[in-house]
């Protein structure tokens, strides 16, 4: 595929960084394709979660710009929205007051928000839960509430901080066999950050190896032989195994 | 607590003292303590009069009116400080100031300020109730979660949203324990208020019992204006009891 005839939804260019003395960014560019799912690896303290808090205009960048659907940002906007590593629920509202949250804040009223909530809480499969309480429901639940929060203002780009870190395996590959199939129906743009090799090469179409100090986009990697195959078979294409252990020894070395 | 394996009930040790204070209060040690019964029967005598009730308004209201101040302003306050860093430095140290300071010394110049009526006590309470919600408030703000605020913000909440959708619910368990306490205050806050500036209402009744010596009439005052406070700090402390489990659940 030639990326220069894809659209990008997200295009960040020459984004520097800076906390006071300590450079967090340095002349970083990089394209978002329309439509695709990419992947921010790399190690700890490698600026990824900085780079997407840039991109969500969460922070600002010291210098350089982001270009969501071709207009530079200012701050955060409708076009995107967040899903946090710790889920960031309201913990003294219900599933389906968080889920409506955005659209709360957007001022949609109560009966049309919540029947909009409703539709996203079954298509993360907590039909049944929607007057459940965070508490009351397990990590795996409480992130796809936050999954479900973030589909249902239908912003372009959905950008995802870690959000599998903190639930167990087993509900982890769920979600990943989950996520293919968002990125197949739902025709939005996913930035995911994550630190688990396996887990970037498994749902991306194209994964963004980012190296600290300075931190910067040192290699992009679009895997194609096996985007397509059902999700049994991934895990034991050539082609994934190959390249989780391209990745894993051009990171080594950045590993402490 | 289970003593010798019989499970004791909430508030035992009442009993054990008020035992103790009707013993000593029998054998005539001092007539500063007469029997607890005798101080109960003498409740009992003057609870239903007009004067008792009408100190009783009198106190209620002006306890009334300075706590719902003392939220009204204290609340809002105490989350603006933890929002923002400008106005914490701005507040803080004359809230420190307060809270520690030796108000019932400010009272003679409230008097001064406001006059001998319901204003100047109504303030005194307030002042006594309004320095801990507004500390208490804060730092429930202070350690919010943060992924909550950029939550708020990245679905597009205004600074107000994020007041009155975040700051105050995340708040909510510390802002009802500073209401607790500023409620205990403010009863001391309204008795001070009510012997210095004018002297009226449960003031009043404990100034004429005090100067004269009824002791029975001042310990039956001071046990009802004892049971009240305890009623209404019972009652906060079953609401943050309520909203405790997402105290625990917030970060």
């Amino acid at each position: 595929m030639n990326a220069m005839n894809t659209e990008n939804a997200v295009t960040v260019r020459n984004v520097y960084k800076n906390y006071k003395d300590v450079e967090a960014l340095r002349d970083l560019s990089i394209d978002f394709p329309k439509g695709q799912l990419t992947s921010l690896l790399g190690p700890s303290g490698c600026g990824k979660t900085t780079l997407l808090k840039i991109i969500g205009g969460l922070i600002p960048a010291t210098s350089g710009e982001v270009l969501v659907n071709g207009k530079p940002i200012t701050g955060p906007g409708p076009d995107r929205a967040f899903v946090f590593q710790d889920f960031a629920l309201l913990p003294w509202a219900s599933a389906i007051r968080n889920v409506a949250f955005g659209l709360e804040l957007k001022g949609v009223a109560k009966s049309e928000r919540e029947a909009v909530a409703e539709k996203y809480i079954a298509a993360v499969g907590l039909k049944g839960f929607e007057n459940s309480y965070p508490h009351e429901l397990s990590g795996g639940m409480r992130q796809r509430v936050g999954l479900a929060r973030a589909l249902s203002v239908n912003a372009d780009v959905l950008l995802m901080d870690e959000p599998f870190s903190a639930v167990d395996e087993q509900t982890r590959r769920k979600f990943q066999e989950d996520l293919l199939g968002l990125v197949q129906n739902e025709n939005k743009t996913f930035l995911f950050v994550t630190h688990s090799i396996e887990e970037a090469v498994y749902v991306s179409n194209q994964v963004a190896i980012l190296l600290p100090r300075p931190s910067r986009v040192s290699e992009i990697i679009r895997p194609h032989s096996f985007r397509d195959k059902d999700v049994d078979s991934i895990r034991r294409d050539p082609e994934y195994l190959d390249l989780v252990d391209r990745i894993w020894t051009s990171l080594r070395s950045y590993v402490e | 607590m289970t003593i010798f394996g019989y499970r004791l009930p909430n508030m035992s040790s009442l009993l054990l003292w008020g035992l103790l204070w009707e013993f000593v209060g029998q054998i005539e040690l001092t007539f500063f303590l007469p029997p607890l019964s005798a101080i109960f029967a003498t409740l009992w005598e003057i609870g239903g009069t007009p004067a008792f009730l009408k100190a009783l308004r009198e106190t209620a209201q002006a306890f009334a009116i300075g706590t719902t101040s003392a939220i009204v302003i204290g609340v809002p306050v105490g989350i603006l400080m933890g929002m923002s860093r400008l106005i914490d430095e701005l507040l803080l140290p004359w809230v420190n100031v307060f809270l520690s300071a030796p108000l019932t010394a400010l009272v003679p110049v409230l008097m001064v300020l406001f006059g001998f009526g319901l204003k100047a006590i109504v303030i005194t309470t307030a002042l006594f109730a309004v320095w801990i919600i507004v500390l208490n408030t804060r730092a429930g703000v202070m350690q919010i979660n943060r992924s909550l605020v950029e939550m708020a913000r990245s679905f597009g909440a205004s600074r107000f949203d994020a007041f009155t959708k975040i700051y105050f619910w995340a708040a909510l368990p510390e802002i009802l324990g500073g209401v607790r306490i500023g409620f205990i205050r403010g009863v001391k806050g309204v008795i001070i208020g009510q012997l210095l500036i004018s002297i009226v209402g449960f003031g009043a009744l404990f100034e004429i019992y005090a100067s004269n010596f009824l002791m029975k009439h001042f310990w039956a005052v001071l046990l009802v204006l004892f049971a009240l406070s305890f009623l209404i700090a019972e009652f906060l402390a079953w609401l943050e009891r309520k909203v405790e489990y997402y105290a625990s659940s917030r970060n």
